[in-house]
């Protein structure tokens, strides 16, 4: 076991699936010999050769166009974009190209092999245009896969199985803890499952759920509700798409209450969708409405961050409202 | 580099900047300072060309080429359209070459293959059009008078070379061999199909013949294609990528960054725009006001050729010669095919309302197919007799093909949920038994499958 931030866990899962598999390609604006604007790639460039981990033009739409091609080749490329408030270019590759590509050629081609990288979140000061989390989008477009890692154990396991997968995968990184969030990382190969949620707290009182960046504001609720004497049960959704029903359904049917935290706003976000299936598979064991615990309806602003995000504070209100209902 | 110059917009407004330690272990403050962008502007004040003292210096832009343009004292534009564009011409209408022509390989087994790929084509977009005029099939796309671009660039490729074509190449597709029954279950998208009835008619695709399946939406193939190329120059293959798409989709944002991308990567693939003056009901002239879309290969540092798209011995002359290049070379080409839709965008237009008769009479006369049978009688390679006889069998083949096709199966209700995922998830699962219930609830509603549900 190593001592690795976020970051250095991302770093090591590409120089092990590098070196494993020669068609894996690690390219996106500034990803090259720089090693990305938060240094994912660092060093690969060195190790791997300029043919196989490259700076591609700033073009977000050719970035996805030219890894669905590489994909549907044969190569195993894995995508950066620099933020995922800069995907939206690509929307039409990943959502009209890649997300159907097997479907609408009845398996004649696929771009399986395809992995797409990208930072997202707030947290760090970064207004509009730096802070976004659009993975409810994603979830919306049948063929895809999406998973949120929260801290360097999972990043690893997540994103060698994201790239192993036979199936297009967006990788959503939580940068606020690129380098904030430390632990003990395997040296060696893993894996962790894809579509499956993690229970990383048992409880018995109420159940709160959460990914990526968003695990450690509702473990910091669950401190606050444990004073109480609430006991939270916690989960990590990691998977977006396709999600872990299953997991989810089991806990709430233990607990009868759900607080589902998410960094994007509210309307049509992805706490939405989970809500709706819960209440369906739940409905007789609910004690009280499933609440949403998310930012606002408003693009993500840069001087009152504090005031628009879903916090522990928030998080800790819906937990007291959900059990006084 | 955003983040960054986020940050510096900031420095240069504050000039001093205290950074609290929360901020600096949980922000991206913190990132920006430990890279070597941000200390060197540090160092250096606040100003843009700065980070790219960053960048290797191997990687640094290469501003050599600009030295040695001239250098004026007065203020002077380029014209726009100042680079002139010639048109390769070898065979005339009258099925003569050109004198001086360089003709491309072509012997008469070529030639044959190609004229029979050209006569399939001419009649089965004339049944077609005919079927779907009587309800047969839903849609269709003809590709009257343009046929010699995509049967002719097919022919100068070799079977391990991938096309990526846009919509109206099926030529291509007939000259690989696709067969006469493979076209007609995917036009009526019966389990046969090998797209299992999932797309529109003419959306065709086939792994064996490394014919990428056809996607509606417009110019997507474009840098997927250079990623393709890419991956079989990095493989070390026999092979290139040809890439097909037309003059109007060349206005989309992915035929920028697809040949950017290819220029920039060194992607074998060729680029190949049939230039046949309209996207639907839009003229050439309101697409774009350049010199056609050859112009634009100089920009990117691309190889260009501007071609007679009718003209099946120009076409074939510039596939093998781009071929060749981009082979050797690990670069991409762009043909620009000069040609004329003759027939309308597809069966849900009528032409007779944005353009005139006497335009289309003139294109007429330049009729691609008529060309090349006149040069094969020409090299007695080619009778009537023959010519009577293929396309008398041909229409034959078709009709009676359609009517095999159209009494075979929808495809089963399981292939809605299959090739979602490689695997049919869990969700999925739940969703298609909830359908075959309700099927079997409403059986007479759904008449394709009802009767085949277990």
């Amino acid at each position: 076991m190593a001592q690795m931030n976020l970051l250095q866990a991302i770093n090591n899962a590409l120089d092990i699936a590098m070196a494993e598999n020669d068609s894996a390609l690690c390219f996106g604006e500034d990803v090259g010999h720089f090693g990305g604007v938060f240094r994912a790639t660092s060093g690969l460039q060195e190790k791997y050769g300029k043919a196989r981990c490259f700076n591609t033009p700033l073009v977000e739409q050719g970035i996805i166009g030219f890894a669905n091609g590489l994909a549907a080749q044969g190569s195993t490329p894995i995508a950066e974009i620099q933020f995922a408030d800069y995907i939206f270019p690509a929307f039409d590759q990943i959502v009209n190209e890649a997300a159907k590509f097997r479907y609408r050629s009845g398996n004649e081609f696929d771009v399986g092999k395809l992995t797409i990288r990208s930072p997202y979140g707030g947290g760090i000061a970064g207004g509009l245009y730096h802070s976004q989390s659009p993975e409810a989008y994603f979830a919306h477009t049948p063929g895809l896969k999406i998973v949120v890692p929260r801290n360097p154990y999972q990043a690893k396991g997540l994103l060698l199985a994201s790239i192993r997968d036979d199936n297009p995968v967006i990788f959503f990184e939580p940068k606020r803890l690129y380098r904030a969030s430390t632990g003990e990382v395997p040296e060696e190969d893993y894996q962790l499952p894809l579509g499956k949620a993690e229970v990383v707290k048992q409880g018995s009182d109420i159940t709160l759920l959460a990914w990526g960046a968003q695990m450690e504001i509702i473990e910091k609720a669950a401190e606050m509700a444990d004073n109480d004497g609430i006991s939270c049960e916690i989960i990590d959704l990691r998977s977006i798409l396709p999600w872990d029903v299953e997991t989810i359904a089991a806990s709430v049917m233990k607990t009868g209450r759900l607080v589902i935290s998410q960094e994007a706003p509210l309307t049509a976000g992805f706490a939405s969708e989970i809500a709706a299936t819960i209440q369906s598979e739940c409905f007789l064991h609910l004690e009280s409405p499933i609440a949403r615990v998310c930012g606002m309806d408003t693009p993500y602003p840069l001087a009152l961050e504090k005031e628009y995000v879903s916090d522990h504070l928030k998080t800790y209100e819906a937990i007291k409202n959900s059990l006084n209902y | 580099m955003r983040c960054y110059n986020n940050v510096l917009n900031l420095w240069a407004k504050t000039q001093t900047i205290i950074i609290s330690k929360d901020r600096i272990n949980n922000s991206i403050w913190y990132q920006c300072l430990a890279s070597k962008v941000i200390l060197y502007l540090i160092q250096d004040g606040y100003s843009f060309p700065l980070a790219r003292k960053a960048d290797n210096k191997e990687n640094a832009m290469n501003s050599e080429v600009y030295k040695e343009s001239p250098v004026v004292h007065q203020p002077a534009f380029i014209d726009g359209h100042s680079v002139e564009i010639p048109i390769l011409k070898i065979l005339q209408q009258d099925g003569s070459v050109y004198q001086g022509a360089e003709l491309p390989k072509i012997d008469q087994a070529l030639a044959t293959r190609i004229y029979k790929a050209l006569a399939f084509h001419r009649v089965l977009d004339e049944r077609m059009v005919g079927a779907q005029r009587q309800g047969r099939i839903s849609f269709y796309m003809a590709a009257l008078g343009e046929e010699a671009a995509s049967v002719g660039g097919a022919a100068g490729l070799e079977d391990q070379d991938m096309i990526m074509a846009q919509y109206r190449e099926q030529g291509a597709l007939m000259y690989r061999g696709f067969s006469l029954e493979d076209f007609m279950n995917q036009m009526f998208s019966n389990e046969k199909d090998l797209g299992k009835g999932r797309q529109m008619p003419i959306h065709y695709g086939s792994n064996a013949l490394n014919y990428m399946t056809i996607s509606s939406p417009l110019g997507t193939q474009i840098p997927q294609a250079a990623g393709y190329a890419y991956g079989q120059k990095l493989q070390g293959k026999d092979a290139v990528t040809m890439c097909y798409f037309g003059e109007g989709a060349a206005s989309e944002g992915d035929f920028h960054a697809g040949l950017n991308m290819a220029a920039v990567h060194q992607a074998p693939v060729i680029f190949f725009c049939r230039n046949n003056g309209y996207a639907i009901s839009t003229p050439a002239d309101e697409q774009f006001v350049g010199n056609g879309i050859a112009s634009r290969g100089v920009g990117y540092g691309i190889k260009t050729i501007r071609i007679d798209g009718n003209d099946i011995l120009a076409v074939l002359k510039a596939t093998q010669l781009a071929r060749e290049y981009a082979l050797k070379e690990n670069k991409p080409v762009i043909i620009e095919a000069m040609s004329y839709r003759l027939g309308a965008h597809s069966t849900s237009d009528d032409p007779s309302g944005y353009r005139t008769r006497e335009e289309e009479a003139k294109w007429q006369a330049h009729d691609p197919i008529l060309r090349m049978k006149n040069w094969m009688l020409a090299n007695e390679w080619w009778d009537e007799a023959q010519e009577t006889a293929l396309f008398e069998s041909l229409r034959e083949d078709v009709l009676a093909a359609v009517k095999v096709a159209e009494k075979i199966d929808k495809p089963p209700v399981e292939d809605l949920v299959t090739d979602v995922y490689d695997q049919v998830p869990e969700h999925l699962n739940k969703q298609l038994n909830e359908l075959k219930q309700h099927i079997k609830k409403y059986p007479e509603s759904y008449p394709f499958t009802a009767g085949r549900i277990k």
